[in-house]
């Protein structure tokens, strides 16, 4: 182990302090800032994209095509995107007002939250540290980025071009394990947003309430498939493969966890699966160069640990090979694991797929709401009314059907789960806002000055109140007039 | 222990109700609303006998500021329901095709509704309007502060409203402390700072997500001389936010007034003439203004003006009533800075009357203190106006006016910073109870080989110009007229 100086509370504190008086000086709130600085991220990836390939390679053995799919295109697109939209977010909304306040104009107004803390993860250590910068830069913050120690290769090259590129009065990387998170953790910030697992995200969250700081928190969670028979099998089975195998080894948030489906049509699936397996990765799939490796010999234990539970051993159907030396496993097909062994009570987060039978597809929505909700939730089918049902029935971060894992590309979309698997959202705009305070501004006059609001109070004041506020536009006028109406307020005088 | 194990149960029964998926369809939804409706409009004077008994609210007070608010806030949310409901969809991008995708707002499950004293009946139906819309089971926990509010939402709401879904709970802090060692979908608080962190803590246990709504000491700026013309009005609607509305005990009161020296006196002559006229000439006189809520808070109003050097920089008022638990507007000229009434939140009727010498100067000011709920600035001033809203943070800012902004449902309400997350008010009540839930619906055809494994140079740039969008090289590349580079 490098012994490097540590990075204490002291050190947080005084960094923190120095970020609110380069916030407080306004700098990091203009349209001009926030476009050089997201300019600036697509420079540093396209300028040292073989450079991050290699780190990536060398902390996950992650593909060259899925580094360059899904961490650095993913991140250059959601640049692009903030940089198109990035005037027409800033902009102040406006809004109509209400009679009671007429005359008068309104307006939401998007602000910076000031200085934001984001800690990210492993599994995609370059998309899930810069998205959310992306976000905290386009609303206009300064940010401190702490990379997952995780993945140190992908950690040190951040924390050498951010400094590089971007702004160093504003945007810091602090590179480190639990200490120098605890030191972060520590200190008041305006937003801190996770992305993580559930255990560490409560931590983040109690000291977050210290201050009243407000979190995203981006968790995982067993995220169900169901198959119908009904389907397209050979696309549906490269999907999933795509989305489980294909997306870091199953090292992903999104990754199907399991697999549910009739008892029936399992057989056929299972060998669909097979073999578009070994058409993907070969015959031995722990020499291929498209699987990520499992990241290290800790999850390498914790995933021998629910392939080898005494009744979860027997149900492998294909794979199952492993090597510790290397830290491969491949992908592996089990069926029938009994649902409450540890690999369906925790995240499998590997390339581990158990297969789940039911008597009627309709049964699977009790196996998967017995659970927590997951992040993401898949069905494939054909059938319209099982999509109806799926989609009114099963509450999870996204749903997805007849695909897997494609929704967070969709800029449109939010992405962000639900209870266990997380609070609040990202991506696009979502990112925009959530790194913003939504001011409410109203502009008024001093004209139309309603006499009423005023003491002393009296009945026909009360009258023309309660018309008003409630917009009932005869009885303002009957009010006026001193009509009496039918309202029960008769009576009442204060 | 019994007390924990019946309300283990009586949140089993709402979790049972919910599965049943009762709540989650449009006609329960509105038939709820339409029931509190109801309920606003046959009850309407137990409502104001509460609030009369909790904090001596006159009925126009009353109605201006509960009845009236909540009312217009179910007669808004019946209107809206079906739009809210209804998935929005989102824009896709070509190489998805063929595919649909949209944001489906799903019910949090079940959620938690702490509300405050001050505004005890609006305060708890606010929220309760947007957990019903959203579809939502629900327990109210009315502040025990205010007893005759809370006895009067608990025995009425089951008269009106779905008993199997929503619940009033009722109790002092011991209830609040069980209510939230329980699992909750969503917590929302109306409150102080400091209970507004013990919530957020025990809510991380469970990974609930909170909406806090809280306060701050909100300033108001006073331009003196650009208003000159409308000082009239201009003093009228700062008199009636401040003492008009519970007696300076609201979240959104004004806290201090923020004036250029050279006109303090006048603006002091102003408004002692006006208070007096508005309110009464003295303490036994004083009219058209709700009293302090207990002898706890009457205390620690009072021990502000206890202070010997705030106690100097009294120029109106200043007098109280023990026995009736009535405070007298009182107005102060720069009490010190580091005295408890200008850091600690005021919420009563004392009104700090701060001098700078140029109005500009104010925003440093408000800058240098926690962020508020809510900004006030009179100003006619356009450039000064721009300066305030892009230099100043706060939940809102209002122009020349003060408090109107609650009523206005197309704005969100809520706090920032120590003021408070989250927001709520017309469409936001209803997000704020919803989780927006992202649904993809894909096509099988075509599929894209490039998605699969094993990987190549092709493949590679297929992909790459897929995220740029950039649909002529990818029809190149896919024709074979674009090269791309060798394989790994």
């Amino acid at each position: 182990m490098e012994v490097t100086t540590a990075f204490g509370n002291e050190d947080a504190a005084a960094m923190v302090a120095e970020l609110r008086r380069n916030f407080a000086s306004g700098k990091t709130r203009s349209y001009e800032w926030r476009v050089t600085q997201l300019k600036k991220i697509v420079k540093m990836v396209e300028e040292r994209e073989s450079e991050i390939v290699d780190a990536l390679r060398s902390d996950l053995n992650k593909p060259a095509f899925e580094s360059v799919v899904y961490e650095i295109s993913m991140l250059k697109s959601s640049c692009k995107v903030a940089l198109k939209e990035l005037k027409q977010w800033m902009k102040p909304q406006k809004v109509k007002t209400t009679i009671v306040a007429f005359p008068s104009s309104a307006e939401i107004v998007a602000e910076p939250l000031g200085v934001v803390l984001v800690i990210s993860a492993w599994n995609y250590p370059i998309l899930l540290s810069l998205d959310p910068v992306v976000g905290a830069i386009a609303a206009g913050n300064a940010v401190v980025l702490k990379p997952s120690e995780i993945a140190p290769a992908t950690s040190s090259l951040l924390a050498k071009y951010v400094k590089e590129y971007l702004d160093n009065s504003a945007v810091r990387v602090v590179e480190g394990a639990v200490p120098e998170t605890s030191a972060l953790l520590e200190q008041k910030w305006d937003k801190i947003f996770y992305t993580g697992n559930g255990r560490v995200a409560r931590v983040v969250m109690s000291a977050a309430a210290k201050y009243l700081t407000p979190v995203v928190l981006e968790l995982g969670g067993k995220s169900p498939v169901i198959v119908d028979p009904d389907v397209n099998l050979k696309i549906s089975v490269r999907r999933i493969i795509a989305g489980k195998w294909g997306c870091n080894n199953g090292q992903a948030c999104i990754s199907p966890d399991y697999i549910v489906t009739t008892k029936e049509f399992a057989p056929k699936l299972v060998d669909t699966l097979k073999r578009e397996l070994e058409r993907f990765y070969g015959s031995d799939p722990l020499q291929s160069n498209d699987l990520s490796r499992i990241v290290n010999s800790n999850h390498f234990d914790r995933l021998e640990r629910l392939l080898d539970e005494d009744k979860v051993a027997g149900k492998i159907v294909h794979g199952g090979q492993r090597d510790k030396a290397q830290l491969k496993i491949a992908p592996t097909l089990l069926r029938d694991v009994p649902l409450d062994s540890l690999m369906m009570t925790e995240e499998i987060f590997g390339p581990l797929l158990p297969i789940i039978t039911v008597d009627k597809l309709e049964d699977s929505y009790e196996i998967i709401m017995s659970r927590a909700k997951p992040l993401a939730a898949y069905l494939f089918t054909n059938r319209k009314d099982m999509k109806n049902q799926f989609v009114k029935t099963v509450s999870a971060g996204g749903l997805v059907i007849n695909d897997s894992a494609i929704h967070l590309t969709v800029h449109g979309l939010p992405f962000g789960g639900v209870e266990e698997s997380g609070t609040g959202s990202y991506h696009g705009k979502f990112s925009f806002d959530a790194f913003s305070h939504k001011k409410a501004v109203l502009y008024r006059s001093f004209m139309g000055d309603a006499f009423v609001r005023y003491p002393p109070y009296t009945h026909g004041k009360m009258r023309l109140l309660g018309a008003l506020i409630c917009e009932n536009i005869l009885g303002i006028f009957q009010a006026l007039m001193g009509w009496s109406s039918n309202s029960s307020l008769k009576d009442k005088t204060a | 222990m019994d007390e924990i194990i019946s309300s283990e149960r009586l949140l089993g029964e709402l979790r049972e109700t919910f599965k049943s998926g009762k709540t989650t369809s449009f006609e329960w939804r509105k038939t709820q609303l339409q029931a509190l409706l109801r309920l606003l409009e046959e009850q309407e004077n137990k409502c104001f006998q509460a609030l009369f008994d909790d904090v001596g609210k006159s009925k126009v007070e009353a109605f201006k500021d509960e009845v009236g608010p909540a009312k217009k806030a179910v007669v808004h949310a019946l209107s809206c329901l079906k739009e809210w409901m209804t998935p929005k969809k989102v824009g896709m991008r070509l190489l998805l095709y063929p595919s649909k995708a949209e944001i489906v707002p799903d019910p949090y499950g079940l959620v938690l509704i702490m509300t405050s004293w001050n505004y005890p009946l609006d305060l708890a139906l606010e929220p309760l309007i947007g957990a019903i819309a959203a579809g939502n089971v629900i327990v109210v926990k009315p502040s025990e502060l205010a007893p005759a509010t809370s006895s009067f939402l608990a025995n009425t709401v089951p008269l009106y409203l779905d008993n199997t879904a929503i619940k009033v709970i009722e109790g002092g802090p011991e209830a609040s402390q069980q209510l939230l060692q329980q699992k909750w979908d969503k917590i929302f608080y109306t409150g102080s700072p400091k209970i507004g962190r013990i919530v957020m803590t025990e809510a991380a246990k469970h990974l609930t997500p909170v909406t806090l709504e809280l306060g701050g000491k909100c300033p108001l700026i006073f331009d003196y001389s650009s208003i000159s013309s409308n000082l009239k009005v201009a003093l009228r609607r700062l008199s009636s936010a401040k003492w008009g509305a519970c007696c300076g005990q609201a979240c959104i009161s004004i806290d201090y007034v923020l004036v250029e020296e050279k006109f303090t006196s006048s603006l002091i002559d102003m408004l002692k003439t006006l208070v007096r006229r508005l309110y009464g000439e003295n303490i036994e006189t004083l009219g058209s203004i709700s009293r302090i809520v207990n002898k706890r808070h009457f205390d620690r109003v009072c021990n502000y003006l206890k202070d010997p050097a705030v106690a100097a920089s009294i120029v109106l008022g200043g007098s109280y009533d023990e026995k009736r638990l009535l405070i007298e507007p009182t107005i102060l000229l720069n009490p010190p800075l580091d005295s408890a009434v200008m850091n600690e939140e005021i919420f009563g009727p004392i009104l700090p009357i701060i001098t700078v010498k140029n109005i500009q100067e104010s925003i440093d000011f408000i800058n240098t203190r926690p962020k508020p709920l809510a900004l006030y600035a009179f100003t006619h001033n356009d450039a000064f106006k721009k300066r305030i809203v892009s230099e100043t943070s706060s939940g809102s800012l209002v122009f020349n006016d003060v408090m109107i902004q609650y009523i206005c449902e197309e704005l969100p309400f809520g706090g920032v910073g120590q003021s408070g997350m989250g927001r709520y008010h017309g469409k936001y009540s209803f997000d704020a109870f919803s989780h927006e839930k992202s649904v993809l619906y894909r096509g099988y055809f075509p599929d894209l080989s490039a998605r699969y494994p094993p990987w190549n140079g092709f493949k590679m740039e297929f992909c790459r110009l897929g995220y740029k969008i950039d649909y002529i090289n990818l029809l190149l590349l896919l024709l074979g007229l674009k090269g791309h580079p060798k394989d790994d």
